[in-house]
C-alpha cells in the first residue's frame, strides 16, 4: 500500500518537475545541436518502443492484438484523428475475437 | 472572446479524446491490481498518458523506485522541450505562481493545440484548456477503472489496445513524412523486440530507457534535422 502511493508520488513529481523547470525558469534556447536533436526524437522512439512488441500483448490474445494492430497502423497511416484509431483498434480487436473462434 | 473560456473551447475535443484513452487506462490499472481510487489519484497527479501506463507497468511488476524515476524521466522529458516552447510564448501576465500552475498542463495536446494559437498565451487561456482536459482524463480513468469490471471480459480486453492505437496515431503520421523520424521508429521497435526475447530478466523500463535512448541518438548522428527552419516553416503554413 505504502508502496504503491510512493510509487504514485515518484511519477507526479518528476513528471511535474520536468513540465514546470523549463516553463518556469528557462530564459534562454538549447544552442548544442546534437542535443536538441536527440530530444526531438525521443518521443517517437519512446512511443514506438513502448507500443512494440507490448501492442501483442495488449488483448491478451494474439489475434485479436494483430487485429487492432493493423486496423490501428491503417487508420493512423491516412491520418484519422487519435481517438478514431483507438477506438477502432479496440473494435477490430473485439469483433476478432467474437470471429475468430468460429473459423478456427 | 474570454481567454479562459476560449481554453475550455479549445479544449474540448482533447477533453472527449482523453475520456475514452482513461477509460482504457482505468482499466489496465484494476487490471494491474491496483484499486479504483488509486487509478483516479494515478490521473489527478500525472496527467499524462505514455508515463502513467509504464507507471502502473512498473508498480504491477514490483519495480525499483529508481526505475520508475528514470522510467518517467526518460518517458516524459519530451515535456521539457514543449515546456521550453511555450516559456517563449508565454505573455508578460506569466508571473511565477502562474508558471508553477499552468505547466502542469503540458501534455502532448495541450502543447499541441496551444503552440499553434496566434497570440501570446495568456494564464487564463492555459487554465481553461488543461481545466477541461483535466476533467476528461480524470473522469475517463474513474470511469474505466469502477466501470471496467462490469463489462464483459472480451470488451475491457479490447479496450486494453485503445492506448497504444492512440501511440500508433501519434507516431505513424509524422514517420510517414519524416525519413529519419521513421528510422527511429524502426529502430526503436527493432530493439525493443530484441530485449523482450534475448534479455527476458531486464525490466521494462529499463528496456524501454535503452531502446529510446539509442534510437534517438542514431537518428540525431544520422538525419539530424534543422528545428528553428522546421518552425518557421511550420508557422508559415
Amino acid at each position: 500500500m505504502t508502496r504503491i502511493l510512493v510509487s504514485i508520488a515518484i511519477m507526479a513529481i518528476t513528471t511535474y518537475i520536468i513540465r514546470m523547470l523549463p516553463f518556469t525558469f528557462f530564459r534562454k534556447k538549447i544552442t548544442n545541436k546534437f542535443v536538441k536533436n536527440i530530444l526531438y526524437y525521443i518521443p517517437y522512439a519512446v512511443l514506438s518502443a513502448m507500443t512494440i512488441p507490448a501492442i501483442f500483448y495488449a488483448t491478451n490474445d494474439l489475434p485479436s492484438s494483430i487485429a487492432g494492430t493493423v486496423v490501428a497502423v491503417v487508420l493512423a497511416f491516412f491520418g484519422c484523428p487519435l481517438i478514431v484509431v483507438a477506438l477502432a483498434a479496440s473494435g477490430a480487436a473485439y469483433l476478432a475475437m467474437l470471429l475468430f473462434p468460429l473459423f478456427f | 472572446m474570454q481567454p479562459f473560456r476560449k481554453g475550455l473551447a479549445q479544449g474540448i475535443s482533447i477533453a472527449l479524446g482523453y475520456l475514452s484513452v482513461s477509460f482504457s487506462f482505468g482499466i489496465l490499472c484494476v487490471q494491474s491490481g491496483l484499486s479504483v481510487w488509486q487509478a483516479v489519484l494515478i490521473s489527478v497527479t500525472n496527467l499524462t498518458s505514455a508515463g502513467q501506463v509504464a507507471g502502473v507497468g512498473l508498480i504491477a511488476a514490483n519495480g525499483a523506485y529508481f526505475e520508475l524515476f528514470l522510467a518517467e524521466l526518460v518517458i516524459n522529458i519530451r515535456y521539457a522541450l514543449m515546456s521550453l516552447a511555450l516559456s517563449q510564448k508565454a505573455d508578460s501576465s506569466f508571473r511565477l505562481p502562474q508558471r508553477l500552475l499552468a505547466s502542469f498542463g503540458i501534455t502532448d495536446e495541450i502543447f499541441a493545440v496551444a503552440s499553434i494559437e496566434p497570440e501570446p498565451l495568456k494564464p487564463a487561456f492555459m487554465y481553461g484548456i488543461t481545466l477541461i482536459s483535466f476533467l476528461g482524463w480524470t473522469a475517463g480513468t474513474w470511469l474505466g477503472a469502477a466501470a471496467g469490471t462490469l463489462l464483459p471480459e472480451k470488451l475491457t480486453n479490447a479496450l486494453g489496445i485503445a492506448l497504444y492505437g492512440m501511440f500508433l496515431a501519434i507516431i505513424v503520421p509524422p514517420a510517414r513524412k519524416s525519413k529519419g523520424i521513421l528510422a527511429v521508429v524502426v529502430i526503436a521497435a527493432a530493439i525493443s523486440i530484441l530485449l523482450k526475447i534475448t534479455m527476458k530478466w531486464m525490466s521494462g523500463g529499463f528496456a524501454l530507457i535503452i531502446a529510446s535512448l539509442i534510437a534517438a541518438v542514431i537518428g540525431a548522428a544520422c538525419f539530424p534535422v534543422d528545428q528553428d527552419a522546421q518552425q518557421t516553416e511550420e508557422v508559415q503554413k
